[in-house]
């Protein structure tokens, strides 16, 4: 179903030459994924058209760019979502800690758990908020004891800031909770099969701003525990919660640099005029 | 912008209180006011069809459930010379009421009361409700004791109110001896030849395992078929193709299915004629693609996000779809069984075919005996000329839709018990 060009000297072709990945530097901590030359194609459409980006331990990236240009697409490419869509098909490099995420040896279900998914619209099991978190856990053995599974939980709740809220309720059901909330446990049941990277995909949209604020906070706390990619069609919310941003326009990378760079001082003239609110 | 300013000058404000506004909101207050009636008159009319239907069937099918009888004084020590109640315990029970020669007994002692042509008066059976009493109640065989034994089917339909002009005689006859009785022979008895004798248990029995086998094979095989097309199966011309299929076969009429049960099951696997095994078989082949319709709609109203959700913490598909998509999609699937089950326990097409209409007196012991099944049941005495098994037929009848309650009720209890609160 995916086809991989494992083609090492294709970071050299001219598509590259202006969406070449920003040089690493200190502070950024390790290189946690990189992409090579990612082309996909929804069928004859061509959806993202070879984007090469690294993504690091210590950074929040963030992608924005017109609805429509390739973010879900392109995210949705890093923990194989895509998949899931017959006519995807995915080519090009993209590593997980050096280890290729598309070669045949790769366990997509484990691969999944370790880079965890927060969707735009909150969607919890309808389950109690306990067995929300546990089913993670479970599925992957992770907890041997009940023990082990109530501290998973709670440890999780906490880290999703959402224990203080629902401590004294973990068996009513998740749907019953208010849109915050829920998207704060769907993280929250991210955080607990113990994921390396965290990939969001708009996770504010469907937020008030008040619920947004409470991501947003949360997302500079779990900054440094795990690599965070948020895609977000909300350039404050880029300019608040990334340290890294890239730039996508009609399946392209445009411009991929340091978040407060590309907000004051875009190298291109696309970026230039999105960022200003010309379009999108 | 200049086009649409002149549009907007040129338009006149919308007059509300206007003639042709008012007549308007008018017309629409009537359409909407006869929209309500004709639905609340298709409600009435379907409630009363039902409402007479209950009514006439209950009416008639009462009396099935009791019977005339007459009584009878037996002195059984002077009629089995001393038998004791110990010999009618236990074990050896049944050989020995067999040996005791019932029939002999019951005879001579009617013939003592009504005289040399009495046993006319009653059901040819009658002496098999003095073996089961004995059975049932040993020490009655130590006194005289004065038992009901049911009357003659004639006698018994003229006395509850129909009969012959003859049988209206002999009941005038026997005026103040006749009562009404508690007909047990029809709840645990199987078909006779007798409508005093006859019962629904051997169809009922006959149902149940049917049901059981139907639903053994068309549940799973229907829910995994439906899980299959709808999670796993690409979609392409042949799925299209299976589809198309699956639902032109919901509507074939049911007796075809009968016909393949019995090109298949019994002249290509020699499966015996008349057997539940068959029966079920072939009523599963006909409730499968209800189940498959209605299951695929139930999967396919499971909301994508779910989906997403499981995979997206590291599911498998397998995990996916028996964590999450069948415990969601269960209720719908259960609707579709509700609906495929009842239309099976009431069919009697395609089990003619397979031979299911023989005349089964004892009750199936297994899936491979001879069986019969209540709709057929009630289709073989529907078409007798004996007058007594009219009560009988409707008295079935109400069996036939207080086991299809039942069985509704079960799967609705199910169904709520498994619905998910969001
Ligand atoms: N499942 C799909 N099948 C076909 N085309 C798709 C599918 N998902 C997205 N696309 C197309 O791919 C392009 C990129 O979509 P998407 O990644 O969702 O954009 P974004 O998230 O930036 O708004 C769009 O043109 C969209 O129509
Ligand atoms: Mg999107």
């Amino acid at each position: 179903m995916t086809e991989l060009i494992d083609n090492a000297s294709s970071s050299e072709s001219p598509i590259m030459t202006e969406t070449a990945p920003p040089a690493i530097s200190a502070g950024d901590g390790p290189l946690k994924m990189t992409t090579r030359n990612v082309d996909v194609f929804y069928g004859e459409k061509q959806a993202i058209n070879g984007v090469s980006i690294d993504v690091t331990m210590d950074n929040v990236t963030a992608f924005i760019g017109p609805s429509g240009c390739g973010k879900s697409t392109f995210l949705r490419c890093l923990n194989r979502m895509n998949d899931t869509i017959p006519i995807a098909k995915v080519s090009g490099e993209i590593t997980l800690e050096g280890e290729d995420i598309y070669a045949p040896s790769m366990d997509v279900v484990q691969l999944r758990a370790r880079v965890g998914m927060v969707f735009q619209k909150p969607n919890p099991f309808p389950k109690s908020i306990y067995d929300n978190i546990a089913y993670g856990p479970r599925i992957h053995g992770l907890a041997s004891t009940k023990d082990e599974l109530d501290n998973i939980v709670e440890t999780s709740l906490q880290r999703a800031g959402l224990w203080g809220e629902v401590s004294d309720r973990l068996q009513d059901s998740g749907t019953a909770l208010s849109g915050g909330q829920q998207q704060r446990l769907c993280i929250a049941r991210a955080i607990a099969v113990d994921p390396e990277v965290i990939l969001m995909d708009e996770p504010c949209s469907a937020l008030d701003p008040i619920a947004t604020a409470k991501i947003e906070e949360l997302i500079h706390e779990l900054r440094g525990k795990y690599a965070i990619v948020i895609v977000t069609h909300n350039m404050q919310q880029a300019a608040r919660v990334s340290q890294r941003t890239a730039f996508f326009h009609l399946g392209t990378l445009v411009e991929y640099g340091v978040t407060s760079d590309i907000f004051t001082n875009p190298t291109q003239e696309k970026t230039r005029d999105y960022i200003t609110g010309r379009y999108g | 912008m200049n086009s649409t300013a002149a549009f907007v000058e040129e338009r006149n404000p919308t007059d509300w209180q206007g003639d042709a506004m008012q007549k308007r909101i008018r017309k629409r207050y009537a359409s909407e006011r006869r929209f309500k009636a004709l639905g609340l008159g298709a409600i009435i009319l379907s409630a009363s069809f039902l409402a007479f239907l209950l009514i006439v069937m209950v009416g008639n099918g009462f009396r099935g459930f009791t019977q005339t009888e007459l009584p009878v004084e037996i002195d059984f020590p002077a009629m089995t010379g001393g038998a004791s109640a110990s010999q009618f315990e236990g074990a050896n029970a049944v050989a020995n009421v067999r040996t005791l020669g019932v029939r002999d007994i019951v005879n001579t002692s009617v013939q003592i009361q009504y005289g040399e042509q009495g046993t006319e008066l009653f059901s040819a059976g009658s002496w098999q409700t003095v073996q089961s009493e004995i059975l049932d109640n040993p020490d009655i065989v130590t006194s005289k004791a004065t038992l009901y034994l049911p009357v003659e089917s004639e006698i018994d339909v003229a006395y509850k109110g129909d009969g012959s002009a003859s049988a209206e005689e002999k009941v005038a006859e026997l005026e103040g001896k006749l009562s009404t009785g508690f007909n047990s022979n029809f709840l645990f008895n199987s078909d006779a030849t007798d409508p005093m004798q006859v019962g629904i248990w051997g169809a009922l029995k006959g149902s149940l395992i049917t049901m059981f086998i139907t639903l053994l094979i068309a549940f799973p095989v229907g829910v995994l078929s439906a899980l299959y097309l709808e999670e796993y199966a690409p979609k392409n011309r042949f799925t299209d193709l299976i589809e198309v299929s699956i639902n032109n076969l919901a509507a074939v009429p049911s007796i075809i299915f009968g016909l393949l049960g019995l090109a298949v099951f019994l002249n290509l696997f020699g499966l015996p004629r008349s057997a539940a095994l068959v029966g079920g078989l072939t009523l599963a082949l006909m409730t499968m693609p209800v189940i498959v319709i209605s299951g695929r709609n139930a999967v396919k109203a499971v909301p994508p996000s779910i989906r997403e959700a499981a995979l997206g913490i590291g599911a498998s598909q397998m995990q996916v779809v028996f964590h999450h998509v069948l415990p969601l999609a269960l209720p719908g699937i259960l609707t579709g069984t509700i609906i495929g089950m009842a239309r099976a326990l009431g069919e009697t097409a395609p089990l003619l075919m397979i031979g299911m209409r023989a005349f089964i007196a004892t009750p199936p012991g297994g899936i491979v005996e001879p069986a019969t099944v209540l709709p057929v049941q009630i289709f073989l005495w529907s078409d007798e000329v004996n007058r007594g098994f009219v009560e009988k037929t409707s008295a079935a009848i109400i069996v036939l839709l207080l086991f299809l309650l039942t069985m509704n009720a079960l799967a609705i209890y199910l169904r709520n018990r498994f619905e998910t609160r969001w």
